[in-house]
């Protein structure tokens, strides 16, 4: 298990090196003057200099790129426009926002798609299924800002049911002391019942606007390989044999049928991330997402780059745990490495 | 002997020699299509099966005609809308839809209909521009990859590998605002995240035939590579890819009004769906829905149509895997 | 027996399948009966409706299937009407199922001893405390080594035949009364399929069992079992003890079957039916060739070496613990030396993995040999790197007929544009009608209608598609041709018109044949000359009636004595 562990690890390297070129080339690729771009529009003509012996963009490309990995390997992200301050510092406070909504926004489609995806594989043509089979086509049509706004104007304005979409908690309350930067786990942790329930209020109507829009792959592949596993030779042994439904379709069908589902998580996670971006500005959430897009609408390209640094090397660390996971689950894999 | 057994699942039954038998029949019905008369020959045969799918199945026929009605906007709607999109008129600002503006109209004072319906040429040719670029990139470099193998095979792999490391909607905004905030980078930048997904495809379809025995025939024949390849693998190839066009054109469009809703691509005050979402959106909490809703429902039933439509042509490129 | 209450009975027993084009009857009427330790065979070929009806015994035909009439009674329960749960408790205990395609039949991720545990478990069989001997104890008894090891054994690290003892042990866990066997060997080497068999007719005969087995081999039913049913689209033509089945069949469909079930003594127009032997010259023994002048192809010391992979590329390799003991290629084959004369055919036999189809690969030059000599006429074309083999003059001689006809036809291609491929691409014939004209010469020399060459493949049967694969090969008019399981595919009968056809081809066009089988039977109809291949090697090779009537080797003389033949004849 460590030794597949430690090879899945290797074998996500090639993909970091990949992230850390293209992030790099795509400071490289701006158009124009990269030293003036970095400088922000007002700059004066010294003051681009400066950037740019400050960057080092007057050497030779290679000596650039050995000076961009040695800042990554300190951690150094360069530092941002508007607020002066240094990007990995921003990103390392916003970043539970994000994690917190994301995972949450997970976990809500997980809960509703899987059983659901089962259900309507057991049934073939029952109400269930055809129910199923409409999530998962209008799931994966529904763009995810507009239905973040939908659910605005029907909880917060017509029914009044949800707090106002602007952040993370109600202005009368304070965060709770951090521990994780997960307000939900923080307010428990410190005992503030209150807190709690404020910040979850919060959540509710991002986490759901992000749980819908995973629903749809995850009910979809989950019935799809239900179905194939159902039909398989050895659920048709394990029904030969006597067993009863729900070993067959827990024990046998359902183990089985999660593998091709783990794999699809890591299409799922990507779709998240990036949906996350479209959330966060909705609902005005302070994560790294609303962090990127206010640098974009101030041409301010080192947080930008930062964050999709940040993204990305969250992504390839999703997906080793998926391929962990799915090693967990599948003896074939584990024993091979 | 090696036979299969057939018993009819919905998986469709599997090949087996000289037989007329009921039962072979009825797995047939599940996996191709219906009885063939003697004489037809492929393409005829592929058009009735395709009408038999169509009446068949009532929701594709519907996404078909949903299909042209989307094209028939994006060619005609210019001249078709009541008002001016970008006409503003003060005294008419924020009014709810009404007789006179079926969508009602923005903070401007302008027609959301016309706007929404103007905005179709705009959003399709975005998608349409982006599919057939991938299209082209994607679909080639792939059958490459699984055609010849070896370092081809292995600078594809790596390039597409890359591309899937960053999650595909943060990729693109990184893409375009470092090539510059302009239509054609939105276009390049959803053909380069798509880039794995056709590579992979490709890949896998010509990977599969490589070594299937009419290649190996058309080999024998004295065909050399370039020719199987463009003869005889390309062409199985291309139905899946065409599934996979229309498939990807909804995560295209809807990608693409994501990047503007950010503000990347278009700018105001040009007519988008993605733009219009977020101008109306601020209006969203003090009730005026109508600004942000229409363009967004336009957005959501053009995906939809989209991906009822790749569905239906699935089922018939590749009755096997339908769901 | 007749006197005894029958284990089994199914009476007028009527499936219905729910398609999309209505309601299809897979079985009609059927009736049989199983009595206690009584083995019978149902027999048939694909589409007979022989599975359908062993499902509907055990009622797990899928949804889209029902038992519209008739019904089956065992041991006097109605198994139509009975409840799902008095169903449930009859499965496994009372009457179970072995399925072919064993490793499919098992689930994938979970170790097989649990799984015969599942079984016991369900019907409990033994206390949770003795669970894990019983089932240790039931792998013991199939006979596998070391069963307290492989209990915890997952199905991908077992063989074919492992896993289908294991499927056995399941099957037997619980001492059922009744064992249905579909088509227990079908996709297992020969000398598996030998060893599989008398294990399940030993373990059934211990326990008194009844079993009904399922094939549509003849003559493995003929062997093993005391009654045979014959099943033609959906209904049962004869049903009558094996002996009587082989001496004095009485529907013409079991005459046809058994006629074109190849078996020692029988010659190639032997298969046919009666009436449809008229035509053709084939009933001369083939010794048509020339003799005195070279060889048409000379093999010496062929090698073929591959990587041996390694899972995980060079990172695993930095990961594996300590270096691998083998070396870093694996032969597939291993310097083997034959020759092929003029109007010769020659058969090359042996199991899976032998390395006869990379031999037959390598004489058609699709891949390059590793080491050794490859002579056609006289010129050595294995040093022509197989890449440009394809454009070159000699490449109209040797040509090849595939194992899967369907497989080996472009889809996108009618059958007329396939045969016509090699003509326009290597024949130097250019005009349509003159292309055209060759085509038809060529579907009327293989009996393929006219009006069916402007249809594609999925329009065509496996027989159809058969002989459009072979017109394509003799197109050219080629000297050699490799055929690689050219029937492998296809049901006997058909198996039967084809080997006819292809011997009546090499006499009329004085071809070369390279025959790649696994079957000997079929070997022995066709080849003069046959070598036999076991682990890259060539084991022995000679005159067929010599190699095949005497056999020196005793790999030779496992697999003839694999082979399924019915004592009585």
């Amino acid at each position: 298990m460590l030794r597949m562990i430690a090879k899945r690890m290797l074998i996500a390297v090639p993909s970091l090196v990949g992230v850390v070129i293209v992030s790099f080339l795509l400071t490289r690729a701006l158009p124009g003057d990269p030293a003036a771009y970095f400088a922000g529009p007002a700059a004066t003509k010294e003051a681009i200099e400066q950037i740019r012996a400050k960057l080092g963009l007057d050497k030779p490309l290679y000596l650039q790129f050995i000076r961009y990995v040695g800042d990554l390997a300190r951690g150094d992200l360069g530092d941002s426009l508007t607020t002066g301050q240094p990007v990995a510092h921003e990103i390392k406070t916003r970043l539970p926002a994000s994690a917190e909504l994301t995972l949450l926004g997970l976990i809500v489609s997980m809960a509703i798609a899987v059983p659901l995806g089962i259900v309507a594989a057991t049934r073939p043509n029952s109400l269930v299924d055809h129910l199923c089979r409409v999530i998962s086509t209008a799931g994966v049509s529904l763009p995810v800002f507009f239905t973040g706004l939908i659910l605005i104007y029907v909880f917060y304005y017509l029914l009044g049911w949800a707090p106002a979409p602007l952040g993370r908690l109600d202005v009368f309350f304070s965060p709770p002391p951090h521990v994780t930067g997960f307000y939900l786990i923080d307010s428990l942790i410190a005992g503030e019942g209150e807190v709690f329930a404020a910040s979850l209020k919060q959540l509710v109507l991002p986490a759901l606007t992000l749980g819908i829009f995973a629903l749809a792959p995850i009910a979809r592949m989950t019935r799809a390989s239900m179905l194939a596993v159902l039909a398989s030779d050895f659920v048709r042994t394990a029904r030969a044999s006597g067993l009863a439904p729900l070993t067959v379709v827990v024990t046998y069908a359902f183990r089985n049928a999660m593998l091709p589902v783990v794999t699809t998580l890591g299409m799922v996670f990507s779709f998240l991330l990036g949906a996350n971006v479209l959330v966060e500005k909705v609902f005005a959430w302070p994560g790294i997402g609303s962090f990127a897009v206010e640098a974009l609408i101030a041409s301010d390209f080192a947080p930008l780059q930062g964050f999709v640094l940040t993204m990305a090397v969250m992504y390839v660390a999703l997906n080793l745990l998926i391929d962990v996971l799915y090693g967990v689950i599948d003896p074939r894999v584990r024993l091979e490495a | 002997m090696n036979k299969a057994v057939s018993i009819p699942s919905p998986q469709g039954g599997r090949e087996s020699a000289e037989s007329v038998a009921p039962l072979r029949a009825a797995s047939a019905g599940f996996a191709s299509a219906p009885a063939l008369a003697p004489r037809s020959t492929g393409f005829s045969a592929t058009l009735r099966h395709a009408r038999y799918i169509l009446g068949e199945n009532a929701v594709t026929g519907f996404a078909f005609a949903l299909f042209l009605v989307i094209v028939l906007a994006a060619l005609f709607g210019p001249y078709l809308v009541p008002y001016d999109p970008f006409a503003s008129d003060t005294a008419a600002a924020l009014k709810a839809p009404s007789a006179a503006h079926w969508f009602g109209t923005d903070q401007l004072g302008r027609d959301v209909f016309s706007r929404v319906v103007v905005a179709t040429r705009l959003d399709f040719l975005i998608a349409v521009a982006s599919v057939a670029l991938v299209f082209l990139m994607g679909g080639l470099a792939g059958v490459a990859a699984g055609f010849f193998g070896g370092w081809t095979d292995r600078v594809v792999g790596r390039v597409a590998d890359t591309i899937m490391a960053f999650p595909l909607f943060v990729l693109a905004m990184g893409i375009v605002a470092a090539l510059g905030n302009t239509v054609e980078n939105v276009v390049l930048a959803t053909a380069i995240v798509n880039f794995p997904l056709y590579a992979r495809i490709a890949r896998a379809e010509a990977n599969v035939r490589r070594e299937a025995g009419f290649v190996l025939a058309a080999r024998l024949s004295g065909n050399g590579e370039m020719r199987i390849l463009l003869a005889h693998v390309l062409p199985n190839i291309m139905p899946i890819m065409v599934v996979q066009m229309s498939l990807t054109m909804g995560y295209a469009i809807l990608n693409a009004a994501g990047l503007s809703f950010i503000g990347l691509g278009v700018r105001p005050p040009t007519a988008e769906w993605g733009i219009m979402v977020a101008e109306g959106a601020a209006f969203m909490v003090s009730g005026e829905w109508w600004i942000a809703f229409f363009p967004g429902a336009a957005l959501m039933v053009a995906v939809f149509c989209f991906n009822l439509l790749g569905d239906g042509l699935r089922d018939i490129v590749d009755p096997q895997r339908r769901t | 027996m007749s006197e005894t209450v029958p284990l089994l009975e199914v009476a007028d027993l009527t499936v219905e399948f729910t398609t999309r084009r209505g309601v299809v009857r897979a079985v009609e009427h059927v009736d049989v009966r199983v009595a206690k330790g009584e083995t019978v065979g149902i027999v048939g070929e694909s589409g007979s409706g022989k599975s359908v009806t062993s499902y509907a015994v055990m009622r797990i035909l899928d949804r889209a299937g029902r038992i519209a009439q008739g019904g089956v009674r065992f041991t006097g329960l109605d198994v139509r009407a009975a409840s799902e749960d008095q169903m449930r408790d009859l499965r496994g205990r009372e009457m179970s199922m072995i399925f072919q395609n064993p490793r499919a039949a098992l689930n994938p991720i979970r170790k097989i001893g649990r799984q015969i545990e599942d079984v016991l478990e369900q019907h409990s069989q033994a206390d949770s405390a003795a669970l894990t001997d019983r089932a240790i104890e039931m792998l013991d008894q199939v006979r596998i080594a070391r069963p307290r090891e492989r209990y915890h054994a997952y199905p991908f690290e077992l063989s074919g035949g492992m896993c289908q003892r294991v499927v056995i042990a399941l099957a037997l866990a619980c001492r059922p009364q009744l064992l249905i066997a579909d088509e227990p060997t079908t996709g297992l080497d020969v000398t598996t399929q030998k060893t599989v068999m008398d294990l399940i007719v030993e373990l059934t005969r211990q326990r008194g069992m009844s079993t009904i087995l399922i094939t549509h081999d003849l003559g493995l039913a003929a062997t093993y079992c005391d009654r045979v049913v014959v099943m033609e689209k959906g209904r049962v033509v004869e049903s009558a003890p094996s002996r009587d089945i082989f001496t004095a069949p009485a529907h013409p469909y079991t005459r046809k079957l058994m006629r074109a079930t190849p078996r020692p003594g029988l010659s190639l127009r032997d298969l046919l039916p009666d009436d449809e032997s008229g035509e053709g010259a084939a009933s001369v023994p083939a010794s048509s060739k020339s003799t005195g002048t070279a060889p048409l192809l000379v093999v010496e010391k062929l090698v073929k070496e591959y990587p041996r992979k390694r899972p995980g590329g060079p990172l695993g390799k930095i990961l594996a613990r300590q270096p691998a003991p083998e070396p870093d290629t694996f032969r597939a084959v291993d310097g083997i030396s034959f020759t092929v004369a003029r109007g010769e055919s020659v058969g090359l036999v042996g199991e899976s993995g032998c390395g006869k189809s990379t031999t037959s690969t390598m004489v058609m030059r699709l891949i390059d040999k590793s080491d050794g000599v490859i002579m056609f006429d006289g010129e050595d074309i294995g040093a022509i790197p197989a890449k440009s083999f394809a454009k070159l003059p000699l490449r109209k001689r040797i040509q090849m007929v595939f194992q899967d006809p369907t497989d080996s036809l472009n889809p996108r291609f009618t059958a007329a544009r396939a045969i016509a491929d090699p003509i326009l691409r290597l024949g130097g014939m250019r005009r349509r009608d003159a292309v055209r004209a060759r085509c038809e010469a060529l579907a009327r020399q293989v009996g393929l209608p006219l009006d069916l060459l402007d249809r594609f493949p999925h329009q065509l049967s496996g027989g159809q598609k058969a002989r459009v694969g072979i017109a394509r090969a003799i197109a050219l008019n080629p000297d050699l041709v490799v055929l690689d399981e050219p029937t492998a595919a296809l049901d006997v009968s058909v198996q039967a018109v084809v080997l006819n056809l292809l011997q009546e081809l090499k006499e009329t066009l004085g071809m070369s044949y390279l025959f790649v089988s696994h079957d000997l039977n079929v070997v022995r109809l066709l080849c003069d000359r046959v070598i036999v291949m076991c682990a890259g090697r060539i084991v022995e090779q000679g005159p067929t009636a010599q190699i095949l009537g005497s056999p020196q080797a005793q790999y030779t003389r496992d697999l003839l004595a694999a082979v399924p033949h019915p004592t009585f004849t």
